[in-house]
């Protein structure tokens, strides 16, 4: 579990990018932080490996104030995913992957070998691993980014827009893949984002931020559909566009779901064959 | 081209071999200084770059270094030297001028490299748990390597002139000849020596060319330096992201 | 500083001379490189040719080419021409690269949308690519401006008389203050250069004044810091 409590940052130029921030971050869920471009989610999200210290409040990991804790033996423990994966270019895949384990002592044959492990748990062909990273595409680079994060076998995850600079068909790929590998890893993960189709999608909990990491609402995603607590969080998520609101309409004894604008979404079926 | 025949004939003297002043002991000479003057800038310079590169301080420095090197004539610098440590000493003070001419290439070159890694890629060793050290030496300094051989191979060249004034302060070398040459109109001698500079330069300008090539090459960077993709492609707006859902 | 008293009359002339031949390979230089320079970035076939040729040329170290071109273009070896020539030389070698390097630097997506709006060929090259490419070309032509000023020294040991006269007298003699007199001299010279060209940047150029120039400020800097001739 992470909790942040009263939590402040001020930068050295006077920015206040986080003000009063407190939330508790349950284990082995994802929680998403959503909100427009400034409103402090990579701040609040980098707290936690101490790439930024608070200066105020605590952030504290399963009870321990991060602030006692040596950064870099903390980050040692902590995966981090960004937006650009920050891959070493002068570092193979399957070196860049082994990176914090071989930092750690592991023998090289070790480290290969859950190197190329990992390649398979992120959907990566094992002959990609001796290539440079930019001999991949996006997508493949994103891939060997999440390896990279899994490598230590984290409890925590941290990922920073992971999949914001790859094209929407890659990114919907990326995606299931994160859902899929959650349900079988179940890490506690910080996901970033400010698309909220991909908030909605992957979040266990859902914290919608405005600027200065002011929390405007949080919730499951149902929660926040179902009851938008301000005009801002119902222009954020959509709903004032009708784009949120569905409804059912009988079509050659189908029921065709349709959105606000009329366009049809889906079908609708009954729950047992749904599954 | 007359001029030139002769340049070659003297060069092929078995004179040059023999006589008092052989060939192969200017060329040795002019080497060993310059082998000499180069390592000892730097073991000043590359330190100095580093810290500079990694922690983004004293950047001033480095461009005022580059300035001033470029700016102090070397042969003002050769014989005000020579002057002060006396006329004996001459080594130490060509080697002197050498180093203060050198160290600011190297400088420029050991920072510009460290500088030029890209930001996100220290972020993420940063974020991975790298400690500043091993970040500066794995990460930086293996990136920043090309550009740094760019730097030693702009003071060797730099070593190299100065190397040829430094016959006037009486350090030997092959300016000698060219010395020589234009004191005692001997214009064989001086073209001859004019030659073997130039080839001196070169293939010490080759061997560094390779050296940047190797480089580049080890650290998996494309076959040219493309242009850093923008770092930060504008998100889409969630307007944006439903009209694109749309068309799909 | 008797000696400086002494020789005001000799410090004044030679300042003089030696700014005046100066002069002339940094303006030749930048006149024949900035062209140079774009034909080598228009056209990709002439690119490694020229910029190896270049590289080449300052690699020579001064004296020597000093010693080599008279017999080459057939001029005396004591004329001031030579000297003239091979700074020159020097200057177009220099500014070649940097006039590429600086095309180079203009964004292409600021290329792009003046194609956009119907600018071509050479009127987009006037237009834009060479104004967005002036802070590099600036910065290329101010390295030119110091390593010439201070190369010029080397021409007294092929006769050339200027600053660089200071140098070999005062080492004859032993008078330091000679020597100093003429290194402090050229870097005036130098330095008031520099300021001139700095100057002159900001009136041609004045949207350059505290903007932020991104890829272009990044290139000029890079430009100062790591060229500069052997
Ligand atoms: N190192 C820094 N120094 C000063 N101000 C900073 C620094 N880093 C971030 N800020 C400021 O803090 C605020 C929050 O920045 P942050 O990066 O956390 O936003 P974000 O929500 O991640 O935005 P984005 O969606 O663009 O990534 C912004 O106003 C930003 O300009
Ligand atoms: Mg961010």
């Amino acid at each position: 579990m992470i909790e942040f409590r009263g939590v402040g940052k001020r930068f050295a130029d006077g920015t206040d990018a986080v003000i009063d921030f407190s939330l508790v971050m349950p284990s082995h869920q994802v929680t998403v932080l959503v909100g427009s471009s400034g409103s402090g989610k990579t701040t609040i999200l980098r707290m936690i490996n101490r790439m930024v210290d608070a200066t105020e409040g605590e952030v504290e990991i399963d009870g321990e104030n991060v602030a006692t804790l040596e950064p870099v033996q903390l980050r040692r423990r902590i995966g981090y995913v960004m937006q650009s994966a920050g891959l070493l270019p002068h570092r193979r895949v399957l070196d860049n992957i082994t990176t914090v384990p071989r930092l750690n002592g592991m023998g090289r044959a070790t480290a290969d070998e859950l190197g190329l492990s990992l390649m398979d748990t992120v959907g990566l062909d094992r002959s990609l691993a001796r290539r440079y990273p930019h001999q991949l595409s996006g997508g493949q680079q994103q891939r060997v980014g999440v390896a990279r994060g899994l490598a230590v076998d984290p409890n925590i995850l941290l990922m920073d827009e992971p999949f914001g600079a790859v094209d929407p068909i890659v990114r919907a790929d990326l995606q299931a893949e994160l859902m899929r590998l959650q349900r079988d890893i179940g890490k506690t993960v910080v996901f970033v984002t400010h698309d909220i189709d991909e908030a909605f999608l992957l979040g266990d909990q859902v914290v919608i931020l405005a600027t200065g990491g002011v929390i405007a609402q949080k919730g499951t995603p149902a929660e926040i559909l179902a009851n938008p607590a301000s005009d801002f969080v119902a222009d954020f998520i959509g709903a004032d566009r009708g784009r949120r609101s569905l409804r059912i309409v009988e079509q050659a004894g189908r029921r065709i779901v349709v959105d606000g604008d009329g366009r049809a979404a889906g079908v609708l079926t009954d729950d047992s064959a749904a599954r | 081209m007359n001029l030139f025949q002769d340049a070659l004939a003297w060069l092929t003297d078995p004179e040059r071999s023999a006589g008092p002043n052989p060939l192969v002991d200017r060329i040795g000479e002019h080497l060993w200084y310059t082998l000499l003057a180069l390592v000892v800038s730097a073991l000043i310079a590359i330190p100095l770059g580093y810290l500079i590169g990694h922690t983004g301080r004293g950047r001033q420095l480095a461009v005022l270094g580059s300035g001033a090197a470029r700016a102090l004539p070397s042969l003002g610098l050769l014989t005000i030297f020579t002057l002060l440590v006396g006329v004996g000493n001459a080594q130490v003070a060509a080697i002197a001028v050498f180093v203060i001419l050198g160290v600011p290439s190297i400088l420029a070159g050991a920072y510009a490299g460290v500088e030029a890694v890209d930001r996100t890629v220290v972020d993420a060793a940063r974020a991975m748990g790298m400690t500043e050290t091993q970040i500066l030496f794995r990460v930086e300094a293996p990136l920043g390597l090309p550009l740094l051989l760019g730097g030693l191979r702009s003071a060797a060249l730099q070593i190299i002139a100065t190397a040829v004034l430094a016959a006037y302060v009486g350090l030997g070398g092959l300016g000698i000849y060219i010395q020589r040459g234009i004191s005692l109109r001997t214009y064989d001698e001086m073209l001859g020596g004019a030659i073997l500079i130039v080839l001196l330069a070169l293939a010490v300008d080759a061997l560094f060319a390779i050296g940047e090539r190797v480089a580049r090459r080890a650290i998996g960077s494309g076959p040219t330096r493309s242009r850093p993709r923008p770092d930060r492609p504008e998100p889409l707006t969630t307007d944006q992201q439903s009209t694109l859902e749309e068309i799909r | 500083m008797n000696w400086v008293a002494a020789n005001l009359d000799l410090i004044v002339e030679l300042t003089l001379t030696h700014a005046r031949l100066s002069l002339l390979p940094i303006l030749i230089g930048f006149v024949i490189a900035v062209p140079l320079g774009a034909f080598a970035w228009r056209f990709r076939w002439a690119r490694g040719l020229t910029l190896t040729v270049v590289g080449l040329l300052y690699t020579i170290p001064s004296l020597a080419l000093f010693v080599l071109l008279p017999p080459i273009i057939g001029i005396s070896f004591l004329s001031e021409l030579n000297v003239t020539i091979a700074l020159s030389i020097y200057a177009v070698a220099l500014m070649t690269r940097s006039a590429t390097e600086a095309l180079e630097s203009v964004d292409p997506d600021v290329r792009g949308a003046a194609a956009a709006m119907g600018y071509s060929g050479w009127g987009r090259f006037w237009a834009v690519d060479l104004p967005l490419a002036g802070p590099v070309l600036l910065a290329g032509l101010r390295v030119v401006s110091v390593s010439t000023v201070s190369l010029v020294t080397v021409g007294v040991l092929v006769g050339s008389r200027n600053l660089g006269y200071l140098f070999l007298n005062g080492l004859q003699r032993g008078i330091v203050a000679e020597i100093a007199t003429g290194i402090v001299m050229t870097v005036v010279i130098a330095v008031v250069f520099d300021l001139l060209l700095a100057l002159a940047g900001r009136l041609v150029m004045p949207w350059t004044r505290g903007a932020d120039g991104g890829r272009t400020r990044r290139a000029a800097r890079r430009i100062a810091l790591t060229e500069g001739p052997a």
